[in-house]
């Protein structure tokens, strides 16, 4: 058990501590976000054999900037018979969920802005209401293509949830706790080892909530359009693009924290740790981004429910037998157990996997 | 409470995000699924087949470069035998062995871009397409190296090819044919058995057997439903009977099916073009024929294997030095009216698949 | 419909992707770096040769878009035409190159520059002063192979590849 670094109450008084840190996250968002974009489009690039941005600035470092300059200097449209108040709100309630994710986020030993008992419930609870926002701006485009691409975008939130929610169960079984601090404290092994079906579970929901291939028919090509955010453009737009990054930087921190044991490391200082951490799984991200198709809207939820849920129902089963009858065995045994137990899970799960929905008779 | 419903029509309209050109399907929706199909075509007419009667029959063939741009070759190839053909003109072996090569090469550069193009309207947002795209810039360099540019080649003459290939050809051939497979090999590990890819294109858009030999199906496009049916094979023109190769056909006829065919093809063109080259004779490369050719009265008709199937040109010649009417059998056009029945009962993603894996280019269709 | 293959295909698919971290980029940064060309390039303009000419018009019949306009008059020194006017509309013309190869003296060769582009369309039209060989307007080797042999050798993406034994 490390000991914490900084004084729950860090610098002194509860709105300075308040104060710094709300700093400090905005600041974390924003820098970290035009750094993903950068990140996403030099490593997409090298990896189809071509140069990504380097123009605009060294190495292309000032590619999102001239991006939010264009964005900024748009005309706002708003569609005539839309719902105007809806219109304006939905990019506002698809934001401001984003940043309080980031309240219970350990970047480092003791360095969190509220460290809340219920932390990890927190985080389930809150990013959910994303999904109403995106529901809003479909609703309000007055366009039957964006309604359609916003009502998939909830059908396939509200179904991925649930093998996520499981998953972590289980990582929270391990622990004891909901809270993120212990749930770092706790990780002397890393729960990716330990857990290793449950990271793949997260791993490939958390994937479809945030609307990344291979599972981002809800704006990319198909149905004619872009999806909900059709109608958006200038600043309204910006904000969704930033969600959209936002989200991925929140899932490689949460999946960092619960999977990878935060900031706990030997020779750097913890912040770099995480730091480092996060980038890793978004450049896991972006791989799987570069390399597979995507996949079909009835395909999408015949995958969470036929072999995701089943399979998170059993990981759960299986965390909390081995924690019930074997309290005290090393934990390295365990590893290997776990691990074996996934791979023959995932392999037998495979073969009984059907897809339905083959052509339909007119 | 029931809930009437009712089908609607939507335009995948010409200016498509990821299609092959201009083409147009009005499509009735119920819901999701396709339930009707009108396809809506020549938004690409340029009239080229009254452009050739004010032609000379040389002057007839930049014309033909820009019928299917993305086969010059091929289709320089079909005229130049429609013509010889006509006025009973020989062909010397050295160019014979010339238009092989560069047909094949050609198969190999066309096949490469409807596989990429197919796997980016699956979704694969670029990856595949690019890295085709890099091996088709190789091909594109030695057609550049032999005729001068990089899409319209005005390659081929009326008896025989333009000019020699240079020197430094047959060396950068030779290394191209050892090099090809390798890469055809990494395609093949990054997209072959990957399961989203099998998900989406085994079983969707079948083409059944009877009904591809029914509409007069060519090219890979009916190979895959079952049928061997090759015109190198079966009605051999140019020197394709000194050749080994095999004719690949797929069992069920689904989009999984036509990619691998497409695929398999390049591997057997490569194999031709190692064959091409050991056995290139030297000699001349052009008959002796004036530019101004007065074929006797008559009709002809000459066809090739197109890497999009079975292209043919129809001459009618009077005697005078354009041909009196002249008309194309475009594969992409007769392939394309099972489109219908391909799609019916699918989703508008499979519908977009469906189209892409038939491997349609506007220009053959609307001419 | 089953998975097949229980991920590996996947699988297979991003160690592809990961392995091209490792290889140069095969794109060149134009305009600071340019590839030589084919030196049979059939480029953007033509080149004439005043002595070899004879002012016969094969050139303007092989054209089938009339790109070429050709004017004489009569006036038999060493038994040849005047020429008094010849123009060139390249911006009709599609670098087919039927005219040079028709051309019976070798006096028209294809240009080796293609970057030629000009802001009016009227610019684009070469008459008899502009058509004249000079160091900045090099002649391409299409179709004249000794004139080939002078120019630079081409870049081939082929020379990135290597050969496994």
């Amino acid at each position: 058990m490390a000991t914490l670094v900084l004084p729950p109450d860090w610098p002194g008084g509860f709105w300075a501590h308040w104060g710094v840190f709300v700093v400090i996250i905005f600041v974390f968002l924003m820098a970290m976000v035009v750094g993903f974009i950068w990140f996403e489009r030099r490593a997409m690039a090298i990896m189809q054999a071509r140069l990504g941005p380097n123009r605009t600035g060294p190495f292309g470092l000032l590619q999102p900037v001239a991006d939010a300059l264009k964005v900024l200097l748009k005309e706002d449209i708003i569609p005539a018979k839309g719902d105007k108040l809806v219109h304006w709100l939905a990019p506002v309630v698809a934001f401001i969920p984003l940043l309080m994710l980031f309240a219970v986020v350990p970047f480092q030993g003791g360095a969190i802005l509220a460290d809340l008992n219920i932390g990890i419930l927190y985080i389930v609870a809150v990013s959910s209401v994303t999904t109403v926002g995106i529901f809003m701006a479909g609703w309000a485009s007055n366009n039957k293509y964006s309604l359609l691409g916003a009502m998939r975008q909830v059908a396939s939130v509200v179904s991925y949830e649930i093998p996520v929610v499981l998953s972590i169960i289980g990582v929270v079984l391990l622990t004891g706790s909901l809270s993120m601090q212990q749930i770092v404290m706790a990780q002397d092994i890393p729960f990716i080892l330990l857990q290793p079906l449950g990271f793949l579970l997260f791993f490939i929901g958390a994937l479809a909530e945030i609307n990344r291939a291979p599972f981002d028919l809800m704006e990319a090509d198909s149905e004619i359009v872009a999806g909900f955010h059709t109608e958006y453009s200038g600043m309204k737009f910006a904000l969704f693009y930033l969600v959209e990054y936002g989200e991925a930087l929140a899932i490689s921190a949460i999946v960092t924290t619960l999977f990878l044991s935060g900031w706990r490391g030997p020779v750097l200082p913890p912040w770099l740790w995480f730091l480092v951490k996060v980038v890793i799984v978004f450049f896991v991200i972006v791989w799987v981004r570069t390399t597979v198709p995507r996949v079909r809207i009835d395909q999408l939820m015949a995958l969470a429910w036929k072999f995701l849920f089943p399979l998170a129902l059993l990981n759960l089963l299986i965390t909390a037998v081995e924690i019930l009858v074997w309290p005290t065995v090393s934990l390295w045994l365990l590893v290997l157990v776990n691990i074996a137990i996934m791979v023959i899970l995932v392999l037998l799960w495979s073969r009984l996997f059907k897809l339905g929905w083959g052509r339909v008779e007119v | 409470m029931v809930i009437k419903t009712e089908p609607f029509v939507v335009n995948i309209g010409p200016a498509h995000p990821s299609t092959h050109g201009v083409f147009r399907m009005r499509t009735t929706l119920d819901g999701e699924v396709v339930v009707d199909m009108e396809p809506v075509f020549g938004y690409l007419h340029r009239g080229v087949e009254k452009l050739a009667e004010e032609r000379t029959y040389t002057g007839v063939i930049p014309l033909t470069d820009r019928l299917d741009y993305l086969a010059s070759m091929s289709n320089n190839l079909a005229y130049c035998l429609a013509v010889e053909k006509l006025g009973g003109i020989p062909v010397p072996e050295r160019a014979e062995y010339l238009r092989v090569i560069m047909a094949e090469l050609q198969r190999i550069a066309s096949h490469l871009i409807a596989v990429g193009a197919f796997l980016n309207d699956c979704g694969a947002f670029m990856t595949p397409i690019l890295y085709m795209l890099r091996e088709r810039e190789k091909i594109l360099d030695l057609f550049e190296m032999a005729s001068g540019q990089r899409l319209t080649y005005n390659y081929m003459r009326v008896g025989g090819v333009s000019q020699d290939v240079p020197e430094e050809f047959v060396p950068a051939l030779g290394k191209f044919v050892k090099v090809m497979p390798r890469w055809i090999d990494e395609y093949d590990q990054l997209l072959k058995e990957n399961e989203i890819l099998l998900a989406r294109a085994k079983g969707v858009g079948i083409l059944p057997k009877e009904l591809a030999i029914n509409i007069s199906a060519s090219g890979p496009v009916l190979r895959a439903s079952g049928v061997k049916w090759d015109i190198r094979k079966a009605d051999p023109y140019s020197v394709y009977e000194r050749f080994e190769f095999d004719i690949p056909t797929g069992s069920v006829g689904d989009c999984y099916d036509r990619y691998r065919v497409r695929i398999e093809e390049m591997r057997q063109s490569v194999c031709i073009l190692k064959q091409a080259l050991e056995q290139l004779p030297q000699g001349e490369v052009r008959s002796d024929v004036p530019h101004l050719i007065r074929p006797p009265v008559g009709e002809a008709y000459g066809h090739i294997e197109a890497p999009r199937g079975e292209l043919g040109f129809y001459l009618v010649s009077d005697n005078s030095i354009a041909p009196y009417r002249f008309h194309v059998r475009a594969p992409s056009l007769i392939n394309l009216t099972a489109l219908r029945e391909m799609m019916v009962g699918w989703k508008v993603a499979d519908a977009i698949i469906i189209f892409g894996s038939i491997d349609i280019n506007m220009a053959e269709v609307d001419r | 419909m089953k998975f097949e293959r229980y991920g590996i295909g996947i699988a297979k698919g991003l160690s592809v992707t990961i392995r091209h971290l490792l290889r140069r980029p095969v794109t060149t940064q134009y305009p600071e770096r340019r590839l030589v060309t084919s030196r049979r390039i059939r480029g953007n303009e033509l080149v004439w040769s005043r002595e070899k000419c004879t002012g016969c018009g094969s050139c303007a019949k092989a054209c089938h878009i009339g790109a070429i306009e050709i004017t004489t008059s009569i006036n038999p020194v060493a038994n040849k035409y005047e020429v008094e006017t010849y123009q060139v509309d390249t911006g009709y013309c599609i670098q087919c190159g039927l005219c040079v190869e028709v051309c019976p003296f070798e006096a028209l060769y294809m240009g080796y520059a293609y970057e030629r582009a000009q802001y009016r369309r009227n610019d684009l039209v070469q008459n008899k002063e502009t058509m004249m060989e000079t160091p900045d307007r090099e002649v391409s080797g299409y179709f004249y192979p000794e004139r080939a042999a002078k120019l630079s050798r081409q870049t081939l993406l082929l020379d990135r590849d290597k050969v496994k034994k």
